[in-house]
Order: C-alpha cells, then structure tokens, then sequence
C-alpha cells in the first residue's frame, strides 16, 4: 500500500516540488535546468514502473490521506493511464531539453528565467495528475492546474499580436472549465458523489435521457480540449503562435489529455453497447476538417495544427467503435500521436530557426543546405502519414482492423481513415518539396527580435537537434515494440470497457 | 510623473514625525506615518494612514490565529493567508507601491515558491513515519503555562498554502500595482484624482 501510495503520487508531487524550487532558485539557470531534467526523467522512470505493475497485477490505487474512496480523493494507475504518462513523461523531457538549450544558444548559460521553468513543472505535474486521478472534480483541478500554466507559457515575453491569439486559447479554455464545473455539479447533484469508479455503478441508474445531457455536456469539455471538429477552431489559431517548444508541448500533451479524460469517462460512466454514430461522425468531420484544412496552408505551423486536429478524429474512430480493439486502438493512437505531433512542432521550430520564417514558399534548398534536418522531419512525417513500417501505421492498422468488424457505418469510415491518411501525405509532400527541395535560400532576418524565439540564425546546438532525434527514437520504439504495446493496449481497452477491475481496484470488496 | 513639491512636502512630514523623535526612551522607533512613494498628493490620506499603521499588526495576528484554528473551525491556510495578504494591500493602498518596497528583504516568489515547498514536503513527510502520502496525525505538546495543546501535522501542509498565498498577494502587489503605476509614470500619465 505504501510502496504504491508513494510512486503513484510522486509524478504529481515531484514536478510541484520542482516548480516550488524553480521559484525560489529563480536565479540559479543552472539549478533550474538540473532541477526539471531530473524530476521529468523521474517522473518518466516512475511512470515505467506503474505500466509494469498496472500491466502484472491490475490497477494501482492510492487513497489520499488515507481515506478510502469514494471519500476521499483516489489517484489510480491502470494500463491506459500508466501508458500515456510514460510517452507523455518523455516527451516533457525531451521538450525540456530542446527548450533549454534553445535558451543557452540564445541567451547564454547564464540567464535564468522566473517563470519558464516553474510553469513547465507545474503544467508536467497537471498532466501527472489529470492521467492519475480517479475522481472527476480532482480532474477539474488537474485540468486547471495544466491550463493556468499554458496560459503563462502561450503568454509570456510575446508581441501583442501574439497576446491576442492567445487570448483566444485563454478565454476558450475558461468557457469550457466553467462548462465542466458545471456538468460537475449536475453529475454531483444526480449521483451524490464524484469518484469515478463509484459513479461508473451509479450512472446506470439514472434515467436515460439525464444519463445523455451528462454525457454530451462532459462531451462538450472534452472535445473543446481534444480539439473535435466544430470545437477545434481556437487550436490553429493559438498553437502556432506559441514558442516553438512550447507549441510543441501543448501539441502533444494537451489535446491528448482532453482525449484521455474523453475516453475515461465516456467508457466508464456512459458505456453502451454498439458503436457510437454521433462519435464516428464527428470522426469522420474532424478528419476531413482537418486534412483539408491543412492542404490550404502556407503557414508550417499552422499546417501542423490542422493535421493535429485531423489525426484527433483517428481516435474519435477507435472510441465511437466501442468495442476492446476500437478503444485500444485509440489508447495506441493516442501514445504515438503524443510523440510525432511533439516531434514535428520541434523541427517546425528548428527549420523556422534556420529559415527565419514559417511561410512555406518562402523557404527552400534545406535537404542541401541541412541534410540532418530533413531526416528528422522525413522520419516524423512518415510516421504521422502512417507509412509502413512506422508506429503510425501499426495503430492506425489497429483501428483499421477495430473498424471492419462492427457494421457498415464503421466500415465507410474506416475508408474515410485512409482518404485523411492520404490528404496527411499529400500536405507533408507539399511541406517537402517546399522547405527542402528547390533552391537554397538566404535566412529571412527575425521580424519579431523582441520575441522568446530567435530565428533566422544559422547558430544551432547540436542537443536540440539530439532532443529531437530523440523525440524520434521514441516514435521508432513504438514500432520496435508493436508488438507487445499492441497486447497491452489491446488489454487496456478490455478493460475499459469491463469496467469490473478498475472498480474493484478502486472501491474494493463487491464491484 | 510625481510633482517634486509633493516629494519635498512628503519628506518634511516624514522628517517631522519620525526622523528626531527616536532619541527619547519611549518615542516610536519608527516615523508614523508610511514613507511610501505616493503617486499624487490626492492620493493620499492621513486618516488611512494612521489607521493601516495601527490596524496592519492586528490583522497579522489575526490571520496566525486563522491559521492556527482552522482544523476545527473556519479558516485555515487559504484564509488565513488572504487576510493576511489584505492587511499588504491596505499599505499598498495606504502608502502606494514604495512602502511594501522599502521593507522588504524577501523576494514575493521566494514565499510562494517556500510555501509550495513546505506544502509538497509536508505531503510527503507522513512516508517517513510509515504512513501514505497526505496522512495526519494529532500530536499532543505539554506547555508550561497553556496546558496540552493538540496539534495537527496538516498544520504544516495549512503553513505551506499560507505563505503560497501571502506570496501571491505581494507578487500582485509588486506586478499589477506598483508594476502599472511604474509604467504610467514613465508613460508620464497623470494619476488620475
């Protein structure tokens, strides 16, 4: 109990103890920078040891001072969450390790920072939290912890144009936590508690017709946070106007985690039987919204973003289909969506660095001019395409093979997944033959010098593009491991939809 | 910008109240009144000055006290430290963003980044003695003079959210108040009367 009680709450607490340090050595850039790479890489070594205990011997559960649910509060670790924290835990560091030597490259060793560190932590130890938590308004928490961090980092040392795209982030942000709360309210009105695993009983006998407000209101949050077509268009606005890690961590994390908390508790509170027609219809929008979006961009990072919110509805696909290999599948999409999407933005970051621009028909020559680049950005764009023998093509294959059994409707959108696959390869073609053939270009000089970002500049460190490349190796392990990743989310989605042993694992005795 | 009569007139006053008087046993130690760099002479007022000068130790108090009964009653850490942080915003108000300058030694995020470090290693310390993270315990301590007094070890955690809070309040203080009057002078805004 103990054992367990300390490594499930360490990745939460250890990234908050690492902010508080950040704070108060704001300035020791040195400390700082010792201080994040140790928790992350703890938090992500902490994170390997949940996936193995939850995958031998169920979920891992601790309660909270020691009060037991539903009382008190539950952190609990099955396979889909120690899963998601794992590649999210790596990409936090590799991020970390991109963004801090970005700093030194530009700034010097010296210079330290009072806020980039310290809302770095506290958004790592949000993530940690919202992954771990079994209780619906400690998520809320986890959620708000997460985004009052992004607020500062999408804001800070920026132009005001800047400031005013990330207006759009923040004031949509709040409109869909206050959206939560609320939906929080009624659950806790209709049901008289706020554990998950206890609600999962009680929402099945409430009546149906309540069981489904709830249910579309928690849809609502999560899809504004998951960026789901018609409630992604903040995301192409605000993403690219991030720093380039920055932009890279919230494109990995943060639509992933509004995912997560999707699939948590449209599978445990709102189970049902046959697949989902409203989900694989916002799957097909979001896919196709989203590919075609990104055909029409000349902004790279905008490119980017559109093709973030298209591969958002492969997921949607594997939760509509709601069957053990549907949601696994979108459990596995999930893990390797966090990782290309991460990677991508940071070679957007690194391309803008050399280009000084994100204009795509202002750049050209860079396969000649940086060859190393253009391997780091083939290797993510393949995987993203879904190219044999990438992991992009090993979990959208899951979906595909989740999708054929279960009825025609399934079936036109399984097409529907290979048509958005190909409009993916046909806008990262497009970002090739512009950026890295052609003839070489002069860097453009940095319109905005005052900004966090220096770009144009032909001073790069060899350790971002090792964080990179990093990046990359992780994304090539998924396809290494396909295999028995494959078996463990296949495992997590049985048991999301059993529901039986995350219940017992969290209110013990009679499920 | 500040008028430089009101810099001089303020000096004087400072200079008569507080700069001669601490040569007598029983004189205050310090001027009365707040050596704050007001912005514009109508923004300041005696009445509130004397006031916050006495009443600022009292909601001090007042706020340890919160802190101390919040196990039991209504307070706590989080209350505790916005009462506190009040009392801050009252000099700020009464004496302008220099008062809370002047004396200071800490930095603002050095107490919410110490109160966050209390609080994550008051969680962690129940693991020390056997028990799961967050877990309390009543610990009895005989005083001389006040007899046994329990306390709890979420106590520590209620110390930790207190400065977190105090900190935050003078972080504001420092970037949203005397932050924005900085920028307006230099903007070489008028206050407003």
């Amino acid at each position: 109990m103990n054992a367990a009680s300390t490594i499930i709450t360490l990745p939460v607490l250890l990234p908050l103890l690492g902010a508080a340090v950040s704070v108060v050595f704001a300035r020791s850039a040195m400390l700082q920078r010792v201080v994040g790479i140790v928790v992350l890489a703890a938090v992500a070594a902490l994170a390997a040891v949940l996936l193995v205990m939850a995958d031998t011997s169920g979920p891992v559960v601790a309660s909270l001072g020691g009060w037991a649910a539903p009382v008190g509060i539950a952190l609990v670790a099955d396979r889909l969450s120690a899963l998601l924290l794992l590649v999210s835990s790596l990409v936090t560091l590799a991020v970390l390790v991109y963004a801090i030597d970005q700093r030194i490259a530009d700034y010097g060793r010296g210079t330290a920072s009072t806020t980039f560190h310290p809302m770095y932590l506290m958004l790592s130890a949000g993530v940690s939290l919202a992954y771990l938590t079994g209780d619906l308004f400690t998520l809320f928490v986890a959620f708000e912890v997460m985004l009052t961090a992004s607020y500062v980092l999408i804001s800070r040392r920026t132009s005001a144009t800047r400031v005013r795209a990330g207006m759009t982030y923040v004031t949509v942000s709040l409109m869909s936590s206050l959206l939560f709360l609320t939906a929080i309210a009624l659950v806790y009105a209709a049901t008289g508690t706020v554990n998950l695993a206890d609600l999962a009983g009680r929402m099945d006998a409430l009546p149906g017709e309540l069981r489904t407000v709830l249910g579309l209101m928690l849809l609502v949050v999560f899809g504004i946070k998951a960026a789901i077509v018609p409630l992604h268009f903040w995301l192409p606005d605000s993403y690219p106007n991030a720093p380039g890690p920055v932009a890279a961590l919230f494109a990995g994390l943060l639509t992933k985690v509004g995912f997560y908390a999707l699939l948590r508790t449209q599978t445990l509170l709102f189970s049902r039987d046959e697949p989902w027609m409203l989900m694989l219809v916002l799957a097909v929008a979001t896919m196709l919204v989203g590919a075609l979006g990104a055909l029409a961009q000349n902004d790279l990072n905008r490119l980017l973003s559109f093709l973030l919110v298209s591969h958002i509805g492969f997921m949607l696909f594997g939760l509509a289909v709601f069957d053990p290999e549907g949601v696994g599948g979108a459990a596995l999409y999930a893990a390797h969506h966090i990782t290309v999407l991460a990677t991508l933005f940071l070679v957007s970051g690194l391309i803008t660095r050399r280009t000084g621009t994100v204009a795509l028909d202002q750049m050209g020559g860079l396969a000649r001019t940086a060859p190393g680049l253009a391997v780091l950005f083939a290797i993510p764009a393949m995987t993203l395409a879904g190219l044999p023998p990438t992991a992009g093509f090993v979990a959208k294959l899951a979906l595909l093979e989740a999708g054929v059994g279960v009825g025609n409707a399934a079936v036109a959108v399984a097409a529907v997944v290979m048509v958005a696959s190909l409009l993916t390869l046909v806008a990262l073609v497009r970002v090739w033959v512009r950026v890295f053939w052609g003839e070489p270009r002069p860097p453009l000089p940095d319109d905005d010098p005052d900004d966090e970002v220096v770009v144009g500049t032909a001073a790069t460190a060899a350790p971002m593009y090792a964080a990179t490349a990093g990046l990359v190796a992780v994304s090539l392990a998924i396809a290494v491991f396909a295999g028995p990743l494959t078996e463990i989310t296949d495992r997590a989605g049985t048991d999301l939809l059993d529901r039986g042993p995350y219940r017992v694992a969290v209110l013990g005795g009679a499920p | 910008m500040t008028d430089p009569d009101d810099r001089a007139d303020r000096a004087g006053s400072a200079d008569a109240d507080g700069g001669g008087v601490a040569s007598t046993w029983d004189g205050p130690s310090q001027p009365w009144l707040l050596n704050g760099d007001c912005r514009g002479r109508q923004h300041r007022s005696l009445l509130l000055e004397i006031t916050t000068r006495a009443v600022f130790p009292t909601v001090l108090v007042f706020s340890v006290y919160l802190l101390l009964v919040g196990h039991y009653g209504p307070g706590g850490g989080f209350s505790a430290g916005l009462v506190a942080g009040l009392a801050f915003v009252l000099r700020h108000i009464a004496g302008g963003g220099g008062d809370l300058g002047t004396g200071r030694v800490v930095r603002p995020p050095t107490v919410f980044g110490t109160g966050m470090a209390v609080a994550v290693l008051s969680a962690l310390l129940p693991l020390a003695f056997g028990l799961g993270v967050l877990e309390s315990a009543k610990l009895g301590v005989t005083l001389p003079v006040l007899g046994t007094i329990e306390v709890q070890t979420s106590l520590l955690l209620e110390v930790g959210v207190y400065l977190l809070i105090v900190g935050v309040v003078l972080e504001l203080l420092r970037s949203l108040g005397t932050g924005i009057e900085r920028d307006l002078d230099e903007a070489g805004e008028q206050p407003e009367s």
